[in-house]
């Protein structure tokens, strides 16, 4: 068989810790070749070996067969590896030509930048793969999705054969994640290799041929993916069994605990973002807002949580109208808020993981007479870290900072929930982590539900809105399209809400 | 190498590299490294190697503590503000301000002794802190950086307070008269003490200080609000810390400490307003000491020290034939390294990873 990439042996160490333990990888030409794992498990060590970043302490590396040494991504690029990184290396305010070549512009004669040939081969190559990209846009113009495919083309102009893609879904809606499908798959047809570092079960079953997982360093596996199931891969993954079953008791409506009356908000340019929106969150419940990111969700959350201004509206919370308190009295009146971001809002990255567990109530019950009160402060963290099960290499002390995301969320997650508001609202709870931690989540912001606190979820994703909420309301162009039952709705019907078909017109077709 | 040991070394590789340059450059242009060496010696001690039959001389200690103590208040009031996410580049402006109230004050108000020079010290800080506002309020209410409107305001203080020096009975072109002894810092007891040094007891309001600004920081939970809005501002408002309040509050604190500055070299050094044609540079000298000591109480205590003995041991290095500058290029390059610590930590981890590998490599060998 002719492999394109062989990684044959890689052993790892990095000081206390081995990250890479005698793994074998081998990657047929034309193929999608998955490497599966948990945060942790030594995938991007391993890809960063391959891509010149880090030198392994043992182990060869082959391409086509031959051994080379790959000491910096200069030579990785020469020898026809590229990197599509899960957080872009664009410049905002450059055009996507200028991004494509940038590091390699074809120059005339009189040293300046030879843009008809770079466009020509540009369009040549986004022809050819179906990108669809307009060369001449800025970065800052163009969605996300777009600006994965400038990363795409990049590679594809300095003539990579290899491909690596690094979580290259986790910031794509489900329409974009499709049409990056496709696009692997036109890449494979034309005699690329792809190797797609991925945690999603679902997109290594749709797309990959072959798949390697890893755990804790080690190789688990490497298995033929169309003979394999989801399950099995997941359990191969985790190493234990998995339950995608969430145990959900019949729900059990309270009070009302949140009320928004005709709110409306204005996004930082000045749009408006949340229109006119009213809607109703009880004690008991899991109200999930779907759909595609930037229909004013983030906005209509910021309002509540105080982070942004409301322009008009009522907010009322526990029988209280909090539209226009400070952020820290409406934490007092029984909100809890864990942010879509958590290395902007949610956490302090450079402070020690104790002092993250108490910022709300820092000044309240963690301090007398303004001077912290640090025995209980590492009392109450011990206990929170174990409770919650949050992993870091020195406990509390340790710098957020150098913390895995999955360990970073569920550090805020139980901050949030240890404060027992009466409206938790979780946004975007799973982005970037491992099944582990998912289900972990998850389970805790159900048995939040349960133990009769309202819970507001903001998802883009929609197995996560279909699997924990009761009530699902969608969200697009700042109104809600439709408020369903969760129960008696399916994908579909979410899907053409989400893209702003009314619900009244829905039901009349049918 | 973690990142605790991490914080010490990078000072200390800049101040051993800073040091290094300026033997580099004494070799280079024929002079003896020897000098140098034994003038910062004296400058520290009192004690000249090459007339050791003379003892230590404590007036030299004094004078270095002298000159260390105004620029560990501006390195605290700097760091203090950096702490919270601020550049209090108007550090310079706060201390003038600072002197110039405490000038007024002493010579235009009669006080009994004792309190006067308490009151002058308090209302030295206060002076500061209403010229530190100006900035903090700007950046609040028009997001104005507070580094441009701090410079600019370091000029209008220098400028302003030589005309109200000026105007003061008795001012000549270069000071007042002397202010009145109730409210000066010096005392004949620290001067016999230090052979006749200016030291005064200034020093308990910079011990105070350093101590008041750790404990602050790191123990109380004002200091916790600042540090978080300092690493990261939405992450503090987003947990509901009144962000522009911790701002507008930390550069008050921080030109209170310049303002204190200002008011003990009026008080304790020089006992007397001077009218300048330069800045004295003390809010400078600061930042550069907040920057060396990491912003962090016991590291600009230290660096304080380091930069004061290079300023006085100048006129020592002259004496033995070494250019007064060679104590500039030292302490602008220890800066200079402080400020590239990034490539120090690259060199280092570069460092690190080859000594791994070479283990690795020798390991691998044996095996074979």
């Amino acid at each position: 068989m002719e492999y394109a990439i062989e990684m044959l042996n890689i052993t790892k160490d990095f000081p206390g810790i081995r990250a890479n333990d005698n793994v074998t990888l081998q990657v047929e030409k034309g193929k999608i070749h998955a490497l599966l794992g948990e945060n942790g498990a030594g995938k991007s060590t391993l890809m960063s070996i391959l891509f010149g970043l880090y030198q392994p302490t043992s182990g060869t590396i082959k391409i086509n067969g031959k051994e080379v040494l790959i000491d910096n991504p200069n030579i990785a690029n020469s020898l026809g590896i590229g990197m599509v990184h899960q957080h872009f290396k664009l410049v905002e305010c450059f055009s996507v030509t200028e991004n494509i070549i940038l590091g390699r512009e074809d120059v005339t004669k009189l040293k300046t930048i030879d843009l008809k040939t770079v466009k020509k081969k540009i369009n040549e190559l986004s022809k050819k793969f179906g990108f669809a990209i307009d060369p001449d846009s800025k970065i800052q113009d163009i969605t996300v999705g777009m600006q994965q495919r400038v990363e795409i083309i990049k590679m594809l102009y300095r003539d990579a054969e290899l491909l690596i893609f690094d979580e290259p879904t986790a910031v794509l809606t489900p329409q974009e994640i499709k049409e990056l499908m496709d696009i692997m798959r036109g890449l494979v047809k034309e005699g690329k290799t792809i190797i797609l570092i991925t945690h999603k079960l679902k997109e290594v079953k749709e797309v990959a041929d072959v798949c390697t997982i890893l755990r804790r360093g080690k190789l688990v596996d490497t298995v033929n993916v169309a003979k394999t199931t989801e399950k099995e891969m997941a359990e191969l993954m985790v190493g234990r069994e998995i339950d995608f079953n969430i145990d959900k008791p019949e729900l059990k409506l309270g009070e009302k605990i949140l009320t928004i009356n005709n709110l409306n908000v204005k996004s930082n340019r000045g749009t408006n973002a949340v229109n006119d929106l009213s809607l109703n969150v009880f004690a008991g419940e899991i109200l999930g807002i779907a759909g595609i990111d930037g229909n004013g969700q983030s906005e209509l959350i910021y309002a509540i949580t105080g982070l942004m201004k409301s322009e008009s509206g009522q907010i009322i919370l526990n029988g209280k109208d909090i539209t226009n308190f400070e952020i820290k009295s409406r934490y007092e009146y029984g909100l809890g808020h864990v942010p879509e971001d958590r290395h902007k809002h949610g956490l302090i990255l450079d402070f020690k993981l104790k002092e993250n567990l108490i910022i709300h109530e820092y000044d309240g019950k963690f301090s007398k007479k303004g001077i912290l009160d640090l025995k209980l402060i590492d009392k109450y963290a011990d206990n929170l870290i174990s409770e919650f099960d949050v992993r870091s290499g020195q406990g509390r002390e340790t710098i957020t900072r150098s913390m895995s995301g999955g360990n970073q969320q569920k550090a805020i997650i139980a901050r949030e929930i240890d404060r027992s508001p009466d409206l938790l609202i979780v946004v975007q709870p799973t982005r970037g982590l491992d099944v582990g931690a998912i289900e972990y989540i998850h389970k805790r912001i159900i048995s939040e539900r349960n133990k009769g606190k309202a819970v507001l979820l903001v998802s883009f994703e929609l197995d996560e809105i279909l699997d924990l909420s009761d009530r699902i309301a969608v969200m697009y162009n700042g109104e809600f399209t439709g408020v369903v039952d969760a129960k008696l709705t399916n994908e579909k019907e979410l899907g053409l809400l989400m893209a702003g078909a009314k619900l009244e017109e829905i039901s009349g077709n049918e | 190498m973690n990142k605790k040991n991490e914080k010490l070394l990078i000072p200390f590789i800049a101040i051993i590299l800073g040091i290094l340059v300026g033997c580099i450059i004494l070799i280079i242009s024929g002079k003896s490294v020897n000098g140098l060496l034994v003038g910062l010696l004296k400058g520290l001690t009192g004690f000249d190697i090459y007339k050791p039959h003379l003892g230590f001389n404590l007036r030299y200690p004094g004078e270095f503590l002298v000159s260390a103590m105004p620029i560990m208040l501006t390195g605290l009031a700097v760091g203090f503000a950096y702490r919270c996410g601020m550049f209090n580049i108007g550090a310079e402006g706060q201390v003038i301000m600072g002197s110039l109230a405490v000038t007024m004050l002493a010579i235009l108000v009669p006080m009994p002794k004792g309190i006067g020079a308490i009151v002058c010290l308090i209302v030295g800080a206060l002076a500061g802190a209403l010229w530190a506002f100006i900035p903090g309020l700007l950046k609040h209410k028009f997001n104005i950086s507070e580094v441009v409107s701090g410079i600019m305001l370091n000029y209008t203080a220098m400028y302003g307070a030589n005309y109200f020096l000026k105007i003061l009975p008795g001012t000549n072109n270069q000071r007042t008269v002397d202010i009145p002894s109730s409210t000066k810092l010096g005392s004949s007891f620290l001067a016999s003490l230090t052979g006749n040094s200016r030291f005064h007891w200034g020093f308990i309001v910079v011990i105070i200080c350093v101590i008041a600004y750790w404990f602050i920081i790191e123990k109380t939970s004002f200091g916790f609000s600042l540090r978080a809005t300092g690493f990261n501002k939405e992450g503090a408002r987003y947990a509901g810390i009144k962000v522009d309040k911790s701002i507008i509050l930390s550069i008050m604190i921080s030109g209170a400490l310049a303002g204190l500055a200002g008011a003990i070299v009026v008080q304790g050094t020089f006992g007397y307003g001077r009218v300048m044609t330069a800045a004295d540079n003390y809010g400078f000298d600061g930042i550069s000491v907040a920057l060396v000591g990491s912003s962090n109480a016991l590291g600009i205590l230290f660096s304080g020290m380091l930069f004061a003995l290079l300023k006085v041991s100048q006129p020592l290095l002259q004496i033995n034939g070494i250019p007064r500058e060679i104590g500039e290029i030292i302490s602008s390059s220890i800066v200079f390294f402080v400020a590239i610590q990034h490539a120090i930590k690259y060199i280092l981890s570069k460092l690190e990873s080859k000594k791994h590998k070479s283990m690795v490599n020798s390991k691998g060998g044996t095996s074979k």
